[in-house]
């Protein structure tokens, strides 16, 4: 369903009406109204006859019509707007069941009404998860686990420590290589050390790391 | 802002303009309600010519033509309200036409049940289970004649015309099974009668109601 995201088509955008200034007064408004009432009815009477232009302009003044009387039943938000379009459906499929000679806006009141009505029972009936247990227990949440970033924090402090009491060419090499991630070159020409030597203190450096943040008593087979 | 986003429903109008064919009002719910009561004078002349005038045999109880007034002014009350209600924008309040007429249809009959009740007993002169075929073969096309004249129009409250569409139809029923019934009815006739009646409505309310919903279609 197409859903509405723009400001509304007036009918008077259609039908040209008297100014809006008089509209202000309760007696204007039923005069808009009356006429509103004859130029939707003359509408459809032509488009009972074929006349696509009429029943183009029709239509779209059906549509603020057809919302009021949407909202009016309780309908909110994108629903409103389904609603309205399946006013507009029901209009061309029954539209001979207008009679010409009674008015025509309680005839489209009466559809959209109906119509809202429809699409409330429809929404009643659709399940909800949140009163759903198992389903609402078996939701995964997005969220860290508690204690998930206190523990991240820990591992940080731990291996700052670590690389904070390596000899200043393994830490160096560490710091360079690995955390700034730059290459081999550019580690080289930045602290002035070959690259064999920086590949060396490396490996020296994450042995020592490895061995200090395992813990005592835990290590590789063979350490 | 894109077209689309201006004019939201454009495209829908576009394409219910593209399938516009001229149509032909339908007729008032009076003159449908009158075309639907042709449909059942027809029929009751169609049995004529196949069943007997029992009913007109004998002598008759002084309510009997009440009853069938009220049967056939329940008949017709009932068939407009149905037309009326199947017309958006008319007040449901045509469902309370019939009731008037259908108190007299069940009023004038009562006279006829107490004697029934207490009178010859139970054993009926003629088969029962007649007046059942009878009425239920008079109510089935009655039924689906009404159903498709409502199903034209756009019934929105389809259980309540259903309703009142399955009570003119058990009403024209039971005024047309009056010519060729026995009058001195029996318990087990009434009660055979009435919950036809009843069946009739009741069934055109569950079965029409959703053939009359449009929003099922």
């Amino acid at each position: 369903m197409l859903l509405i995201l723009a400001p509304e088509t007036r009918p008077d955008a259609l039908f040209p009406l008297r100014p809006r200034t008089l509209e202000s007064r309760p007696q204007a408004r039923g005069g808009a109204a009356m006429a509103l009432e004859e130029r939707l009815a003359a509408a459809m009477r032509a488009a009972q006859g074929g006349d696509a232009e009429a029943y183009r302009a029709l239509l779209r003044a059906c549509l603020p019509v057809a919302r009021a009387a949407v909202r009016a039943q309780g309908l909110r938000g994108e629903a409103v707007e389904d609603a309205v379009q399946d006013t507009l459906v029901t209009l061309h499929r029954v539209r001979a069941s207008y009679d010409p000679a009674r008015p025509f806006l309680p005839w489209l009141r009466a559809i959209a009404q109906r119509r809202a009505i429809d699409a409330l029972r429809r929404a009643g009936r659709r399940p909800r998860e949140v009163h759903d247990p198992a389903a609402y227990e078996a939701e995964p949440d997005a969220r860290p686990a508690p204690g998930e970033g206190l523990e991240a924090r820990e591992r940080a402090a731990d291996l700052a420590r670590a690389v904070a009491a390596l000899p200043a060419g393994q830490r160096q090499a560490v710091e360079e290589l690995a955390l700034r991630e730059r290459s081999l070159e550019e580690a080289a020409a930045l602290t002035g050390r070959s690259k064999g030597a920086l590949k060396v203190n490396l490996h020296r450096a994450i042995k020592a790391l490895r061995a200090s943040l395992a813990g005592p008593g835990v290590g590789r087979p063979g350490d | 802002m894109s077209e689309i986003q201006l004019r939201p429903h454009d495209r829908l109008v576009d394409d219910l303009v593209a399938r516009l064919e001229p149509v032909r009002p339908l007729p008032s719910p009076g003159r449908r309600a009158l075309v639907w009561a042709g449909a059942v004078l027809a029929l009751g002349l169609g049995l004529l010519a196949v069943l007997e005038l029992e009913g007109l045999r004998g002598p008759h109880p002084a309510e009997a033509p009440l009853v069938l007034f009220g049967a056939v002014l329940t008949a017709l009350s009932a068939a407009y309200a149905a037309f009326a209600t199947s017309v958006p924008g008319r007040p449901a309040r045509w469902a309370l036409l019939p009731l008037a007429p259908a108190a007299l249809w069940i009023g004038a009959s009562g006279p006829g049940c107490l004697r029934a009740l207490a009178g010859p007993g139970l054993e009926a002169p003629h088969a029962p289970h007649g007046c059942f075929t009878f009425l239920l073969g008079v109510s089935l096309p009655l039924s689906v004649l009404l159903v498709l004249m409502l199903r034209r129009a756009c019934p929105l409250r389809p259980n309540l015309t259903a309703a009142l569409g399955g009570l003119a139809v058990a009403a024209a029923a039971a005024a047309l099974l009056a010519p060729f019934h026995p009058q001195e009815t029996t318990a087990v006739d009434l009660m055979v009668h009435g919950a036809t009646v009843l069946g009739v409505i009741g069934l055109n309310g569950l079965a029409g109601g959703r053939l009359l919903d449009r929003s099922r279609r």
